[in-house]
């Protein structure tokens, strides 16, 4: 195990201002052994075919029955859902812990596809509030617009908003990468500790405030910077990597991504220490 | 946590008593001790309308003391009575339930001094006066409130409900929305969130002869806006001027006789979907209170923080 606190020479992840503190301490050691992948068990998962599509309406269904129905297809392989007329229900989705194509042909309510680790979800419409909190893994695109907290406390993966975000987008964000086409409001990066928040439009006030780490590209006007938020200059791997990613996200062509506002954390605001909390509670 | 729902139809009338039933009925998780409806109807404009209460729904749920309904007819006689020296002619009467009433009158002088004489009545209160507000509250969800006044056959060009989770004060008709903009007719408001500015704010507006029927936060919203207004300062102007006159969190709506408006704290910390046509504006708490109305694929977004929007009929 390398040692990163003797680490010289800056990563590319590093030099875009992200990882920046020194990681010690046993909790980084902890790795998944390839030679104990047979004692490994995800449970809640289920082995789909992409091919294999089907078509679920929820319309008179809460969301408890659709998502055991979403579950039961899952069960019987199917890898493609197509949820119709799901008209603002709340907590639809939520939970998927593997690969699997959904889509939703409408809008959907609070907390939409919260808690997933690895589907590919297109909502035809617009999501509520807390939409994608704590995803884990997969990629999620929003063909309209999206309420407050989207993307809260994110761990990893891809969530795209076509259209423009409430309040709080990325609060608490942990990593992965959120997109945004058009406008943010206030709080955006709230707290945030990891990750990428790329908004193409304006953001409201106090951006990044008390944000830890992570990166936050602004492409249109700032209301304000929050706490500890601090602009930091734009480099060739910042471009390059927005360059790729919207084009993933499929949005912004022909968007001049060298003008954006790249925003870190000023770190000012924590006590930040080399030391892990194991170790602190250790000293203490 | 309350819901709160609105709409307007622009350039027509519609069933706004149906339509926000739906809305509210579908916001029934967020509240379910009260609901209040403010409807507006284009009406001849001869007449005042007034709804008023003389005691309160001692139903289950209810934080109200329990009183013998024969005190009821007593103040409603003592209303009669002080409307007669006022000047004001009942030109109609109806007895909506044993506690509360719905006159029509014809009345063309002060309203605030109208308002002290017949809210010098114990336990009446006033719960709208105007040309085409018609607001009615009572415990119990939407369908049960909407049952119990026949609103399902109401029509008009907008209104503004709430379905309330008693939070700050009791569960009674006093503490729930909408509140009346006192003393301008045909003002109403519904809240959603937490004032914490309430008592500093109410001080100053009673030294200023304001007047507050109850303990409820929400209250000061409608009262704030009408002192502003009493001032000169236009609906829009008022509400500018909430954003930083009230502090906590809050989304509201308020309604006049030909608008619509609403206005989100500078937190943004209280949700509010938004659905904006040529033709019709509705909004709520949640997006279900809107596709309760229009089931139909339609885009709708949330206002930004700080945001404020008036629309006229």
């Amino acid at each position: 195990m390398a040692n990163l606190k003797v680490t010289q020479k800056k990563t590319k992840a590093q030099s875009m201002g992200m990882h920046t503190e020194v990681l010690t301490g046993k909790t980084q050691q902890k790795f998944f052994n390839p030679d104990e992948a047979e004692n490994f068990f995800y449970w809640g998962t289920h082995d789909v075919d992409f091919n294999k599509r089907t078509e679920l309406d929820v319309k008179d269904m809460d969301c408890k029955e659709a998502n055991a129905k979403i579950d039961s297809l899952m069960n019987e392989g199917y890898g493609t859902i197509v949820i119709k007329n799901p008209q603002g229900k709340h907590s639809l989705g939520v939970g998927i812990l593997n690969k699997l194509n959904l889509i939703f042909e409408g809008s959907l309510g609070y907390f939409g596809v919260g808690s997933i680790d690895g589907p590919i979800v297109r909502v035809n419409g617009r999501v509520g509030w807390s939409c994608a909190e704590n995803m884990m893994a997969g990629k999620v695109v929003i063909e309209k617009n999206a309420g407050s907290c989207f993307g809260a406390a994110i761990r990893g993966g891809d969530l795209v908003c076509k259209g423009s975000v409430g309040a709080r987008t990325g609060i608490d964000q942990k990593g992965g990468t959120i997109i945004v086409g058009g406008d943010a409001g206030a709080f955006t990066g709230f707290m945030m500790q990891r990750g990428r928040i790329v908004i193409l439009g304006d953001v409201g006030i106090n951006l990044g405030d008390s944000m830890y780490d992570g990166t936050i590209y602004v492409g249109g006007k700032i209301g304000s910077f929050g706490s500890d938020a601090v602009e930091a200059p734009m480099t060739k791997n910042d471009i390059d990597w927005l360059n790729r990613k919207l084009k993933v996200a499929e949005i912004g062509d022909n968007f001049d991504v060298s003008k954006m506002t790249k925003v870190v954390a000023g770190k000012k605001l924590w006590n930040y220490d080399a030391l892990e909390p194991t170790e602190k509670k250790g000293a203490i | 946590m309350c819901g709160i729902a609105g709409l307007i139809h622009r350039g027509k009338s519609s069933n706004v008593g149906e339509e926000l039933q739906s809305m509210l009925q579908a916001l029934k998780h967020r509240g379910p001790d009260s609901t209040g409806y403010a409807l507006y109807s284009q009406n001849d404009g001869q007449n005042f309308i007034m709804r008023f209460k003389v005691g309160e729904n001692v139903g289950e749920g209810s934080t109200s003391v329990n009183e013998d309904a024969s005190v009821y007819d007593d103040r409603k006689k003592l209303v009669d009575k002080n409307l007669s020296e006022l000047g004001a002619i009942i030109v109609k009467e109806e007895k909506l339930t044993p506690y509360s009433y719905r006159y029509e009158i014809k009345y063309d002088k002060d309203l605030m001094d109208f308002s002290k004489k017949i809210e010098s009545v114990e336990m009446v209160e006033i719960l709208s006066i105007g040309k085409s507000l018609e607001l009615i509250k009572d415990l119990g969800d939407a369908k049960t409130v909407s049952e119990r006044y026949n609103l399902d056959k109401v029509t008009g060009t907008h209104g503004i409900g709430h379905a309330r989770m008693a939070t700050e004060s009791g569960v009674d008709i006093k503490s729930a929305h909408p509140f009346w903009g006192y003393p301008f007719a045909d003002v109403s408001v519904v809240h959603n969130g937490q004032l914490t500015n309430y008592w500093n704010n109410r001080r100053a507006l009673e030294n200023k002869g304001m007047r507050f029927m109850s303990e409820c936060d929400s209250e000061l919203i409608a009262v704030f806006l009408a002192e502003k207004m009493r001032n000169g300062a236009t609906l829009e102007e008022g509400m500018k001027e909430s954003l930083t006159g009230l502090d906590g969190v809050f989304t509201y709506f308020v309604a006049t006789k030909d608008s619509l408006g609403m206005a989100k704290d500078t937190m943004a910390a209280k949700p509010l979907v938004l659905y904006e046509s040529d033709d019709l504006v509705a909004m709520g708490s949640e997006e279900i209170a809107i596709r309760s109305i229009l089931p139909q694929e339609i885009t709708t977004y949330d206002p930004f923080d700080g945001e404020v929007k008036v629309w006229q009929i």
